[in-house]
C-alpha cells in the first residue's frame, strides 16, 4: 500500500464521505427532526445522543477525524480542478463543479455551525436544549444561512453518493449510472426536506 | 464571373515552445467541400496574413487524413477535435484554431502529445510477447468479445480527453483517460489477462485512476465514441480488488 499512498487515499476519501460522514450526516437530520414533533421530543432525541456512553471517543472517530480528512483532501481536490463547462457544458461537468463548490460551502457552514453549537457547549457558554437552536434560528440571516448550509450539504452528499458509486465500481454501464442519478436525486429530495423541515420548525415554531 | 469567395481563420500561433502566443488572420479561396487542413494548405501555399504581409507559414500536425491517427488534433472554435475531419461549411466563421492547451506547444498547432505515451508506459498497455523462443499462438478471443475489443482498440491517442478533462492539467497529475480505458483493453485479451495485475498496479500509482473526478466530458468528446466513462468505472472495480489482494493476499501469484 506504500507505493499507492495517492490511490489509497483518495479511496479512503470516497469512502468516508457516506461511511461514516454520510450515514452520520443522515442519522443527525433525523434525530434534529424529532424538533417538528415538539420541544419534548426534540430534548429527548438529543438528550439520548448526548447521553452515548464514550461520546467523546465516539464524535472523534465517527465524526472529527474523518470530516477533517474529508474536508482537508478535498480542499486540495478542489484546488487541482480546472472547470471548463463554458467550452464543455455538459450534465455530468456541471456536477463536477457544483460538487466542489458545495464541498467549500459545507466547510465553512460545518465550521461555524460546530462553533456555534458543539463548542460553545463545550465551554459551558449554552445548554443543549430546543432553545439553543430556536436563539440562532429566529434571526432571518442566521436562518438562510443555515438554509443554505444544509441544501449545499445534502447536495454534497447525495451527489457524491453518486460518484462514490462509480468510485467503488458497482455503477458502470451508462444506463446503471443514470439510474443511480434519479435514485440519488430522490436522495437529495428527501433528506433536504428533513433538514429544512427542521430548521422552520426552530425558525417559525411550525 | 462572381467575386471569390473567401474564409477566414483567426490562428493562434507560436513560434517557439518559449514564446508567448500571438494571433494571426488569415482569409483564405473558398472552395467546395474543403475541411481546416485544406485551409492550412491554402495558408501555406501563400503565407500571407489578412493585413497583406508575408509571414511564416502556420506549421500543424497531421498524419493519415481520415481521423484514425490523431496527429492533427486542435482546438476549433472552442472545442478540441480533428482538423481533418472538421468540414469549413459546418464551421462557424471566423474559424479559430488553437493548439490543445493541455500539451506544450511545439510550434503554431502542433503540440508534444509525449505525455499520453508516458501514460501507456504507466499501465503497460502492450502485451508482452517477445522472448528468446518462440511462444506459439496464444489463445483464442471469442468473436463477441473481439468485437466489444475492437471499439476499445480504437483510440488514437488524439488528446481530446484530456483536452476536455477538468482534471488533467498543470496543477495535477492525472494522466488522463485514455490510458486508463486503453489498461481495460489490453487486460480483456486472452494473452494480456496474464499481466493484467501488472497493469492494475500502474492505474494505481500516482497519477493513475484516482485523479478521475467524474466530470465524463471524455465520453461526450471522444471522435471515437470510446465508453471511456465505463471502462473507467470498470477499472475503479478492478483495481479496489487488485487493492485488496495486494494487501490481504496470501502471496503474489496474481
Ligand atoms: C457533511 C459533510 C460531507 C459529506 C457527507 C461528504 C460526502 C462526500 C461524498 C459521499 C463524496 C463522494 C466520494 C466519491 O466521489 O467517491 C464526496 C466527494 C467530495 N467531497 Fe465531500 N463530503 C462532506 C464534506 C466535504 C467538505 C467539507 C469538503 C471540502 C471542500 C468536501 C470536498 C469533496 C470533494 C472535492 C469531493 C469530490 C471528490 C472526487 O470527485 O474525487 N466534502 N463527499
Ligand atoms: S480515448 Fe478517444 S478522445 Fe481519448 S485519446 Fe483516444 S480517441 Fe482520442
Ligand atoms: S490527420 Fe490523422 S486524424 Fe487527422
Amino acid at each position: 500500500m506504500a507505493e499507492h499512498r495517492e490511490f489509497f487515499y483518495r479511496r479512503l476519501h470516497s469512502l468516508l464521505g457516506v461511511i461514516p460522514i454520510g450515514l452520520f450526516l443522515v442519522q443527525h437530520l433525523v434525530v434534529n427532526h424529532f424538533a417538528v414533533y415538539g420541544e419534548e421530543s426534540f430534548n429527548k432525541a438529543a438528550g439520548f445522543m448526548h447521553g452515548l456512553p464514550f461520546r467523546l471517543l465516539l464524535e472523534t472517530v465517527v465524526i472529527y477525524l474523518p470530516i477533517l480528512f474529508h474536508a482537508i483532501l478535498g480542499v486540495y481536490i478542489v484546488f487541482v480542478a480546472r472547470n471548463n463547462m463554458k467550452r464543455y457544458n455538459y450534465f455530468r461537468n456541471w456536477m463536477f463543479y457544483v460538487q466542489r463548490f458545495t464541498g467549500i460551502v459545507t466547510l465553512v457552514f460545518i465550521a461555524w455551525h460546530v462553533w456555534e453549537t458543539r463548542i460553545q457547549l463545550g465551554m459551558g457558554n449554552v445548554d443543549l436544549d430546543y432553545s439553543l437552536m430556536e436563539n440562532i434560528l429566529t434571526n432571518p440571516f442566521m436562518f438562510w444561512f443555515y438554509i443554505i448550509g444544509v441544501i449545499s450539504t445534502t447536495f454534497h452528499f447525495a451527489n457524491g453518493l453518486w460518484s462514490f458509486l462509480v468510485t467503488w465500481g458497482f455503477t458502470q454501464s451508462p444506463k446503471s449510472q443514470k439510474i443511480a442519478t434519479y435514485a440519488t436525486l430522490l436522495i437529495f429530495l428527501a433528506i433536504s426536506y428533513l433538514g429544512v423541515r427542521t430548521l422552520i420548525q426552530f425558525a417559525y415554531g411550525v | 464571373m462572381a467575386e471569390q469567395q473567401t474564409v477566414t481563420f483567426i490562428i493562434t500561433r507560436q513560434d517557439s515552445p518559449e514564446s508567448a502566443p500571438y494571433d494571426e488572420t488569415f482569409h483564405v479561396p473558398y472552395r467546395k467541400n474543403m475541411n481546416v487542413i485544406s485551409g492550412l494548405m491554402e495558408i501555406r501555399q501563400n503565407p500571407v496574413n489578412a493585413n497583406g504581409d508575408k509571414t511564416a507559414p502556420v506549421y500543424w500536425d497531421m498524419n493519415c487524413l481520415e481521423e484514425v491517427c490523431g496527429a492533427c488534433s486542435m482546438v476549433i472554435n472552442g472545442t478540441a477535435r480533428q482538423s481533418c475531419a472538421a468540414l469549413v461549411d459546418k464551421l462557424e466563421q471566423p474559424i479559430r484554431l488553437e493548439p490543445m492547451s493541455t500539451f506544450p506547444v511545439v510550434r503554431d498547432l502542433i503540440v508534444d502529445r509525449e505525455r499520453m505515451f508516458d501514460a501507456l508506459k504507466q499501465v503497460k498497455a502492450w502485451i508482452p510477447i517477445d522472448g528468446t523462443h518462440d511462444l506459439g499462438p496464444g489463445p483464442r478471443m471469442p468473436e463477441k468479445k473481439r468485437q466489444w475489443a475492437y471499439e476499445l482498440s480504437k483510440c488514437m491517442t488524439c488528446g481530446v480527453c484530456l483536452e476536455a478533462c477538468p482534471n488533467v492539467n498543470d496543477k495535477s497529475n492525472f494522466i488522463g483517460p485514455a490510458a486508463l480505458s486503453q489498461a481495460r483493453l489490453f487486460n480483456a485479451h486472452p494473452t494480456g489477462e496474464m499481466n493484467a495485475s501488472e497493469r492494475l498496479n500502474g492505474l494505481m500509482d500516482e497519477g493513475g485512476i484516482d485523479g478521475c473526478g467524474n466530470s465524463q466530458n471524455c465520453v461526450q468528446v471522444c471522435p471515437k465514441g470510446i465508453p471511456l466513462t465505463t471502462s473507467i468505472a470498470a477499472m475503479n472495480r478492478a483495481t479496489n480488488i487488485q487493492a485488496f489482494k495486494n494487501f490481504f493476499g496470501s502471496d503474489h501469484a496474481h
